[in-house]
C-alpha cells in the first residue's frame, strides 16, 4: 500500500506544484491519476520513488516512510516507465531490461535470460534483443519501458504516462495487455495519465486532479462515469460527449448500440 | 630528397618526441576536462564561471606561458614536463568547453531514467553521461588534438625538441628541404591522429550508427 499524507511539494520557483494531498493506493490495485497538463501528476508519482522529495508531509509504503530508506535501493525496488518508455539510447532492447536485474545483483547471464524472459512476457520478439532503442517502433520501445520496469518483480509499479507517445491503436492494445498483465502479475500501481479513456480502461479507481494536485474525485471507473462530483469531473470525462451518451437501436431485430448522435458502436448481448 | 635521406633517423626521433609532448598533454586534458566539464553541468551557477577561467587561460600567448611555467614550478625551461603543461593548459581551454557541451548534450530523459532505475549518481556518471556524451566530446577532442600537435612546434623556440626543430633549424641554415618535413610530418601526425580519434569514437558508439541506418 502507498499512502500519500498530507504531501506539498513547493519547487525552487515558490507557487506549490503539489499542495495537501492525501490518498492511498491499495495493494494489488491498479489507481490512476488523470489530470490536465501542470496539475502535479508526475510530482506525486516521483514521490513514491524519492525522485522528488515533499516539502512537507509523508509518502509510507506499507507504513514505512519512505524519506527514512536509501534512494538507490528503493528506486531498485520499484519499478518505474517513463514517457516514451525512457530507454538508454546507447544500449540495446536486451541490455536496457537486464540493467535492473544487474543493479540488483543478478549475475549477468542470469539477468540476460531473464530479460529475454520479459521480452516474451510484454509480447516482444527476441529477434529484436540485440537493437538499440533507435530501431525500434514508438509501441516497441514502450513495451521495452514495460518490460524493464517488471524485470526485478518490483510490488510497486510507476507508469507516467506510458503510452503517451503511441498512435490510438497500439495505445489500446498496449493498454490491453497491460491489463492481462495485471490480472495474473497483481501489483500495485500508480499509473499517470491526462487521458480519461485510458484511466476508465485501466483503473481499479481513478483519482482526477485539478490544479495543484487537489482531488476532485475519487472513484471507481462507474462511479466517475455515472456521478461526476462536480462541473470540473463533468466537463474533464466529457459525460456530454456524444459517444458517451449511448443509445439503444433496433437493427433487424439485432440489438444495436449506437452513440448519442446515431453512429453504431457494437452490439448488445444479454 | 637528399637532406631527407642524410636525416630520416633524426627525423624519426623528433617524430617520437613530438609525439612524446603532444599525446601527454592531449591525454591529460581529457582527464582534467571531464570532470570539470560534468561538475559544470550539475551545477549550472558553476558552468559560466568555469568556462570564462578557461577562455582566460587560452588568451595567455604560448610563448610567454612556456618561460613562465618553468619560473613559476621551477622546472627546467627546455624539459618535457613544461613542454606538456603549457600544451595541457591550451588544450584544457578548450576541452572544457566542449565536455560542458557533451555532458549538456545528454538527453534529460535518459539521465532521468537511469536514476529512476536506481543507478548512483557514481554509476550512472559512468554508465550513462561519460558514453551519452561522447559523440559531442569527440567533436572537441579532434580540434584538441590537431590544435596541441601544432602547437607543439612553438617549444622549439626555446629549444624544446619536435618537429618544430626543423623548421627552427632550417630557417636558420636555409635548407627548405627541412623546413618542409617538418610542416609535412607535423600535418600527417595530426591527421594520423585525428583519424584514430574518429575510429575509436566509431568503435566506443555503436549505437549511434544504428540510429543514423534507420
Ligand atoms: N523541477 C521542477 N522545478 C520547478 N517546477 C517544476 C519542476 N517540475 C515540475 N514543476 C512545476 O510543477 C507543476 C506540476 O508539474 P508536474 O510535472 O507534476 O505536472 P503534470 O501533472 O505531470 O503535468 P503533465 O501532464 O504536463 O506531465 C508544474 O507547474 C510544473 O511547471
Ligand atoms: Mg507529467
Amino acid at each position: 500500500m502507498i499512502e500519500f499524507d498530507r504531501v506539498t511539494k513547493r519547487y525552487a520557483d515558490g507557487s506549490p506544484a503539489v499542495a495537501d494531498v492525501s490518498f492511498t493506493v491499495p495493494s494489488h490495485k491498479t489507481v490512476v491519476l488523470v489530470g490536465s497538463s501542470g496539475s502535479g501528476k508526475t510530482t506525486l508519482l516521483r514521490m513514491v520513488n524519492r525522485m522528488v522529495d515533499p516539502t512537507s508531509g509523508r509518502v509510507l509504503i506499507d507504513d514505512v516512510d519512505v524519506t527514512t530508506m536509501d534512494p538507490v535501493r528503493l528506486r531498485r525496488s520499484i519499478g518505474y516507465v517513463l514517457q516514451s518508455g525512457g530507454l538508454l539510447p546507447h544500449r540495446t532492447v536486451v541490455e536496457n531490461i537486464a540493467i535492473v536485474p544487474r543493479l540488483n545483483g543478478a549475475t549477468r547471464p542470469d539477468a540476460r535470460e531473464r530479460a529475454l524472459t520479459m521480452l516474451d512476457t510484454v509480447g516482444l520478439d527476441r529477434d529484436l534483443a540485440s537493437r538499440f532503442p533507435a530501431q525500434l517502433s514508438g509501441g516497441q520501445q514502450q513495451r521495452v519501458g514495460v518490460a524493464r520496469a517488471l524485470a526485478s518483480d518490483p510490488n510497486i509499479l510507476l507508469m507516467d504516462e506510458p503510452f503517451g507517445a503511441v498512435d490510438p491503436i497500439v495505445r489500446r492494445s498496449l493498454q490491453h495487455e497491460l491489463r492481462e498483465l495485471q490480472r495474473t502479475l497483481g501489483k500495485t500501481i500508480l499509473f499517470v495519465t491526462h487521458d480519461i479513456d485510458e484511466a476508465l480502461a485501466l483503473a481499479d479507481e481513478i483519482i482526477i486532479v485539478a490544479a495543484h494536485g487537489a482531488i476532485a474525485q475519487r472513484g471507481t471507473p462507474t462511479e466517475i462515469l455515472t456521478r461526476p462530483a462536480n462541473a470540473f469531473v463533468a466537463e474533464f470525462v466529457g459525460v456530454d460527449r456524444p459517444e458517451r451518451r449511448l443509445r439503444l437501436a433496433d437493427a433487424a431485430g439485432v440489438e444495436v448500440v449506437t452513440d448519442a448522435s446515431g453512429r453504431p458502436i457494437g452490439t448488445l448481448e444479454r | 630528397m637528399k637532406w631527407l635521406n642524410q636525416n630520416v633517423g633524426s627525423l624519426l626521433e623528433l617524430t617520437v618526441a613530438h609525439l612524446a609532448l603532444a599525446v601527454p598533454a592531449i591525454l591529460l586534458s581529457l582527464v582534467i576536462a571531464v570532470p570539470i566539464g560534468w561538475t559544470a553541468q550539475r551545477l549550472r551557477w558553476a558552468r559560466d564561471p568555469a568556462l570564462a577561467l578557461v577562455g582566460v587561460l587560452y588568451a595567455i600567448p604560448s610563448l610567454p606561458l612556456f618561460v613562465l611555467v618553468p619560473v613559476v614550478l621551477g622546472i627546467g625551461i627546455r624539459s618535457s614536463a613544461n613542454a606538456i603543461i603549457v600544451l595541457t593548459v591550451y588544450a584544457t581551454a578548450i576541452m572544457v568547453r566542449s565536455a560542458a557541451d557533451a555532458f549538456s548534450s545528454v538527453p534529460l530523459e535518459a539521465r532521468m531514467s537511469a536514476t529512476a532505475i536506481g543507478y548512483s549518481t557514481w554509476h550512472r556518471f559512468w554508465s550513462v553521461d561519460l558514453p551519452l556524451a561522447i559523440p559531442v566530446m569527440l567533436a572537441g577532442l579532434r580540434v584538441v588534438v590537431v590544435s596541441t600537435v601544432s602547437l607543439v612546434t612553438v617549444g622549439s623556440v626555446i629549444g624544446i625538441p619536435s618537429l618544430g626543430t626543423l623548421f627552427t633549424d632550417g630557417f636558420q641554415r636555409g635548407i627548405v628541404a627541412e623546413v618542409a618535413a617538418g610542416l609535412i610530418v607535423t600535418v600527417l601526425i595530426a591527421l594520423v591522429l585525428d583519424g584514430i580519434c574518429i575510429l575509436a569514437g566509431r568503435a566506443l558508439t555503436p549505437w549511434a550508427r544504428a540510429a543514423e541506418a534507420r
